[in-house]
């Protein structure tokens, strides 16, 4: 238990280099998310491997390669683990750092953040789970999209990779996977490009931040022996056009508005009361505006509006004066009441609160923990975050929508003996978003591995008692929250069997 | 009966942090005061603290959601005299918490076992003057498996500390002062949660601690059956991250420092010198990322002679 060194190791600190079992080489075919065609943006032909400017890039490749310093050696295995993993584990981590309600203003109102003025307090954005929902869904959008047109520009002009060309460069790319992939376009450079031109709409904070980190996969991704200077300035140029595309829906999808106004939040109050129930009220002092309540009016990526009006949208909770209600609120205080260690364990693991990666964050942690051992190749890796992360951006809509038609109280607004056990968020309760999340993860994990389904739903229960046994969920939420994700789920299952790469 | 157990500072450190849980300090291992051979003390302190402003980082808040924390201690505090000049000494507490307002659950249990072993090698006079050298040695450890994650609600940070003192006496008749300075060398934690933000995201539950040091001057009376001490006590936490603005999910590895300023008493029953009662109370009038603590107590301990009273 007590050692001297107290140096810690996160588990994706020392991976070996992503090694695929197949390189999808005709990915260049899998259905597009937005994009019309994969060569909506073109690409030139590259010049051929026997011109002077091609030996003089393959020259720059040897330079790279001479007396690398275990900085630049690290850095080539950072990225050989796979970029879409570390451009993930990056948004992770931008999430977790921006994920803070704003601290109030001296007259007890709550400034807002302003995209406009990103850097001013309360900075852009608040990644609360919405908001990160939607960034991760984009971000694995846009570059499952530009790595399929990435794929059919490879085949489309098959320049090996410099390792296939050179036997010096081949000799010394030590700590990268040698595959058949053509190299031109760059994977890595799309990657970068795409995720890089994305963050100027989600993280406008951190634009300098997340260029270096691609100034640092490209030095890596040179010194490797993977790619030329060409491969690299081809893709990365590609990925940054894609990602106008998802940027322009981004701007339009309705989610700029998705915090209301003081009329719209009285409003919804409003028609609580007039339906005879209890309507959800601010737990925080000074009273907080409720969060993102038309986050359900956001476009969806996997349904139209209608769908979620007639097919997803849940019937309404137990009626705030009915017995159903009382009993339950009576569960929650029982959980409350009786806490075990076992069941605190389960609460924190899930808990996924303020300045973490929210629960779609923490999902995507499951599905790379286990993408690692099935050794998919990056377009591959791409194309399942997105299906995961689509999933939950949609389930985020889904819940939020039901949680402001509905403005149900918590459990703690009914009942001020109950005592919560993680922090209380900050909107209606019905229905969960942790369980909604979670479903919707499990569905399309346990289908895209199927050996671990079980588990992947074992996980998504667990994650949605968490709530219960917090005392900030009655059972309602969490069952019902648990049904609309497996719907919402069922639609990206559906995409999947028909994108091409089944 | 005079080289009595009376230092209480333990239970008041505990308010330091905002975590309610400081470098826990057992009875006696941050004061000049020896058992005699083969005495045996036993005491039962009761400390209460609280707080309803902290430092996020450096900027001093309050907040409507928590109120007032408080945090309430249950100690017992065994002590024996192997030698007049080298003592072994414990404590166990049982803590609880709650916050006046919001919706946050208090959190309950035993906190951090701690055992020292006091040693005073060296003992010189100069007329009326007396100098008196110690250094002691020790260690805290969790007694339960409680949640270290939920601060300021937890009622620990879940580390096993390694604590080593030097301190130097002096003493002119009824007045003393008393100087000391510890390192506290703090394990590593283990989080419910497998990955974590501080001021990085880190994919694993293991939390890196950062080590401590502790100063303490303490000057006042010391007579036969009153002690009465002023305090001046510093902890800093040499690493950690500072809490960001608003931030309400709190890692044990915080940057806490404090300097707080206390009193202590103890008063020896003078027809019954087996028993005597203590009170203190501390005030942090600096801190980051900790409360701003008030913190008071109140104990009682008897002592008595293991087998035959040793010769002195």
């Amino acid at each position: 238990m007590i050692a001297c060194n107290k140096s810690i190791e996160g588990r994706t600190d020392n991976l070996s280099f992503l090694s695929p079992s197949n390189v999808d080489a005709n990915a260049g075919s899998w259905k597009l998310i937005l994009l019309s065609r994969p060569d909506s943006f073109l690409v030139a032909p590259p010049v051929a491997t026997n011109t002077p400017g091609y030996i003089g890039e393959l020259n720059e490749v040897k330079g790279l390669q001479q007396n690398l310093t275990s900085d630049q050696i690290n850095n080539i295995k950072y990225w050989a683990a796979g970029a879409v993993l570390r451009w993930n584990e990056t948004m992770r981590e931008l999430v977790a750092k921006h994920n803070l309600a704003p601290y109030q203003n001296e007259d007890g109102t709550y400034p807002a953040p302003n995209s406009a003025n990103p850097f001013n307090y309360p900075q852009f954005p608040f990644s609360n789970p919405c908001y990160a929902a939607r960034a991760y869904a984009y971000v694995a959008a846009a570059q499952y999209d530009a790595l399929v047109a990435c794929w059919y520009y490879k085949a489309l002009y098959n320049r090996p990779a410099p390792y296939k060309t050179d036997s010096m460069i081949n000799a010394n790319a030590k700590y990268i996977a040698k595959t058949d992939l053509p190299s031109y376009p760059s994977e890595d450079a799309v990657l970068a490009g795409v995720t890089a031109e994305m963050m100027k709409l989600f993280f406008p904070t951190e634009i300098a931040f997340v260029e270096q980190k691609a100034v640092d996969e490209k030095s890596g991704s040179l010194a490797s022996g993977k790619n030329t200077r060409s491969d690299w300035t081809a893709g990365e140029s590609l990925g940054r056009q894609i990602a106008t595309v998802f940027a322009a829906r981004g701007r339009t999808d309705k989610a700029g508005g998705a915090g209301g106004n003081p009329t719209i939040w009285a409003q919804m109050e409003q028609d609580c009361i007039a339906k005879g129930e209890v309507p959800w009220i601010s737990q925080e002092v000074p009273k907080r505006p409720p969060q993102l309540p038309l986050f359900g009016k956001v476009k969806a990526f996997l349904f139209d509006s209608a769908t979620l009006a007639n097919e997803i949208r849940p019937g309404p909770p137990p009626s705030t004066s009915s017995q159903q209600f009382k009993d339950e609120t009576a569960e929650v205080r029982y959980y409350t009441e009786n806490v075990t260690r076992e069941r605190m364990k389960i609460i924190d693991f899930w808990a996924d609160g303020v300045a973490t990666a929210t629960p779609p964050g923490h999902w995507n942690d499951i599905a790379a923990q286990d993408f690692l051992g099935q050794n998919f190749s990056e377009v591959r890796w791409a194309r399942n975050m997105a299906l995961l992360n689509m999933a939950m951006m949609d389930a985020a809509i889904s819940c939020w929508d039901a949680k402001y038609a509905y403005f149900n109280p918590r459990p703690s607004q009914v009942d001020p003996e109950i005592k919560t056990l993680t922090g209380l968020p900050n909107f209606p309760s019905y229905i969960s978003g942790h369980s909604t999340f979670s479903a919707a993860a499990a569905t399309i994990l346990g289908h895209l591995i199927p050996s671990r389904a079980t588990a992947y739903s074992s996980m998504a229960q667990e994650a949605e008692m968490s709530r219960l046994y917090a005392g900030i969920h009655y059972r309602s939420d969490i069952e019902v929250g648990y049904t609309v994700g497996q719907k919402v789920g069922n639609y990206a299952v559906q995409r999947a069997t028909s994108d091409g790469a089944e | 009966m005079k080289k009595f157990v009376n230092n209480i500072l333990a239970a008041s450190m505990i308010a330091t942090s905002i975590a309610s849980a400081g470098p826990a300090s057992a009875q006696t291992d941050m004061d000049a005061i020896m058992m005699n051979k083969k005495q045996f003390c036993q005491g039962l302190v009761y400390d209460y603290s609280s707080w309803d402003h902290y430092w996020e980082g450096t900027f001093k808040r309050d907040n409507e959601n928590l109120g007032t924390v408080s945090s309430q201690m249950l100690m017992y505090m065994p002590n024996y005299g192997i030698t007049n000049n080298l003592n072994v000494m414990a404590s166990v507490p049982y803590a609880w918490t709650k916050a006046s307002q919001g919706v946050l659950h208090g959190m309950k249990g035993f906190q951090d076992l701690s055992v020292f072993v006091k040693w005073r090698p060296l003992v010189k006079s100069f007329g009326k003057n007396q100098f008196s050298l110690f250094t002691i040695g020790g260690f805290t450890t969790p007694l339960s498996d409680y949640v270290i994650e939920f601060l300021p609600m937890s009622i620990g940070l879940g580390s096993t500390n390694l604590i080593g003192r030097g301190m130097i006496d002096y003493r002119r008749g009824n007045f003393t002062a008393t100087g000391s300075a510890a390192y506290i060398w703090r394990s590593n934690v283990t989080l419910d949660k497998d990955a974590y933000y501080d001021t990085e995201l880190h994919l694993t539950d293991e939390v890196q601690m950062p080590n401590q040091t502790l100063y303490q001057l303490r000057t006042g009376y010391r007579g036969k059956y009153l002690i009465a001490e002023a305090l001046l006590t510093n902890m800093i936490t040499h690493g950690g991250y500072d809490i960001t603005k608003n931030n309400g999910q709190l890692y044990p590895n915080l940057r806490m420092n404090s300097t707080m300023v206390g009193a202590n008493i103890k008063y020896t029953v003078k027809s019954y010198t087996n028993l005597s009662v203590v009170a203190g109370a501390n005030y942090t009038i600096a801190g980051r990322n900790v409360g701003q603590s008030r913190a008071f107590n109140v104990g009682a301990f008897y002592v008595f002679y293991v087998g035959k009273k040793a010769k002195s």
